[in-house]
């Protein structure tokens, strides 16, 4: 499980901030891999449809 | 996600999504990528642009998974050695369970995609192949025989038959030479490696086989694999499964490979030795498989082209 700063109190801003960039960098990574999954579903699932609709 | 970066005193860091990547082996990807896009234009037959962008994509993230795979279990050999000591988790960038989980989404999802957008065959191969390299390979034998790079080659070869494969949807005998090629070509290719980096394989304990068999022995298995790989190479051509084009410099490139591995096979290194013979091989090495499969995709292109 994804520890919380909010739960260390003890924690600096300065740490917390580091721990928030860290979080926002990884979850833009995984949003550009989930979208650019989404784009490559959708253009596989058109390419074997109009292979079908060929045939 | 836990990691094993330690901010405060109890909060970890999360691991950077550059740890991740990193753990794809980047640069062992590119060979991957590369050699698995040549089978797959070297095939007879038509495949979609978007079928075949997302079976290279398959194979690059199905040995990404592999090598994370790989990188969680051998961790604490990787911290070890020089070489690998500063990979995420060695370093205690990144904790072990968010290695093997990337691991394993990774390789699954990669299986996946490759039998629903390509084909189930395709999906098999890549399959085994990333369970020999994680377990077959890592866990079982590179720890225990000295011919843990003869096996492991095994891995690596696999590519250019999947990119095969991906088109033609079954196997005959030109993939398995593919196959063949890179499995004969590890051997020295990394042998010669680990002819220079020898002191750190022996440090962690890995049976390899300079380390086992002495450098005598390594240097004359470098030779016969060398020796090996220039027919195996030139089979298809002989086949007649590739053209002149192929064959010519499946040819060329064969001989400067067994004449850097002779200078390799047939000497010794005296003390404080600066292994140029060895590092010039290694380098060869990873030059020729590249050129050798490019002229493969070349040949398949000038045959559709007419040119011969």
């Amino acid at each position: 499980m994804m520890n919380d700063p909010k739960q260390h109190t003890h924690l600096g801003k300065e740490e917390t901030a580091l721990y928030r960039a860290r979080q926002r960098s990884r979850n833009k990574a995984l949003g550009i891999v989930l979208g650019s999954l989404a784009v490559l579903f959708f253009a596989i699932s058109i390419v074997k449809i109009a292979a079908q609709v060929s045939h | 996600m836990d990691s094993a970066t330690p901010l405060g005193s109890t909060v970890a860091l999360p691991a950077e999504w550059r740890d991740f990547f990193a753990l794809t082996k980047p640069r062992v990807m590119t060979l991957v990528i590369f050699s698995g896009l040549c089978g797959l234009l070297a095939a007879p037959g038509e495949i979609h642009p978007i079928i075949a962008f997302t079976a290279i994509l398959c194979i690059a993230v199905g040995a990404g998974g592999a090598a994370a795979l790989n990188m969680w279990w051998e961790a604490d050999l990787d911290a070890g050695m020089k070489r690998t000591s500063k990979r995420p988790l060695p370093s205690g960038r990144m904790d072990p369970t968010s290695a093997r989980d990337f691991g394993f989404a990774l390789s699954g999802a990669s299986v996946v995609i490759m039998g629903l957008g390509v084909n189930w065959l395709a999906a098999a191969i890549l399959a085994f192949s990333i369970f020999y390299y994680a377990w077959i390979y890592t866990v079982w034998l590179k720890p225990r025989t000295p011919q843990n790079i003869v096996i492991g080659g095994g891995a690596g070869a696999f590519p250019p038959l999947i990119g095969w494969v991906a088109v033609t949807g079954n196997i005959t005998l030109m993939p398995v030479l593919l196959f063949l090629i890179i499995f004969m070509w590890t051997p020295p290719h990394f042998w010669a490696l680990a002819l220079f980096v020898q002191i750190d394989y022996a440090k962690v304990g890995i049976p390899m086989m300079p380390v086992v068999a002495g450098e005598k022995s390594t240097r004359r298995q470098i030779l016969i694999y060398a020796l090996l790989l220039l027919p195996v190479t030139l089979a298809p051509w002989w086949i007649g499964g590739t053209g002149w084009v192929y064959g010519v410099s499946a040819l060329v490139l064969g001989l400067i490979f067994v004449a850097l591995s002779i200078k390799v096979g047939l000497r010794e290194s005296g003390p404080d030795d600066n292994m140029k013979p060895e590092k010039r091989l290694f380098a060869y090495s990873v030059l020729y498989l590249f050129v050798l499969f490019g002229m493969l995709a070349g040949d398949r292109l000038a045959t559709v082209q007419g040119w011969q």
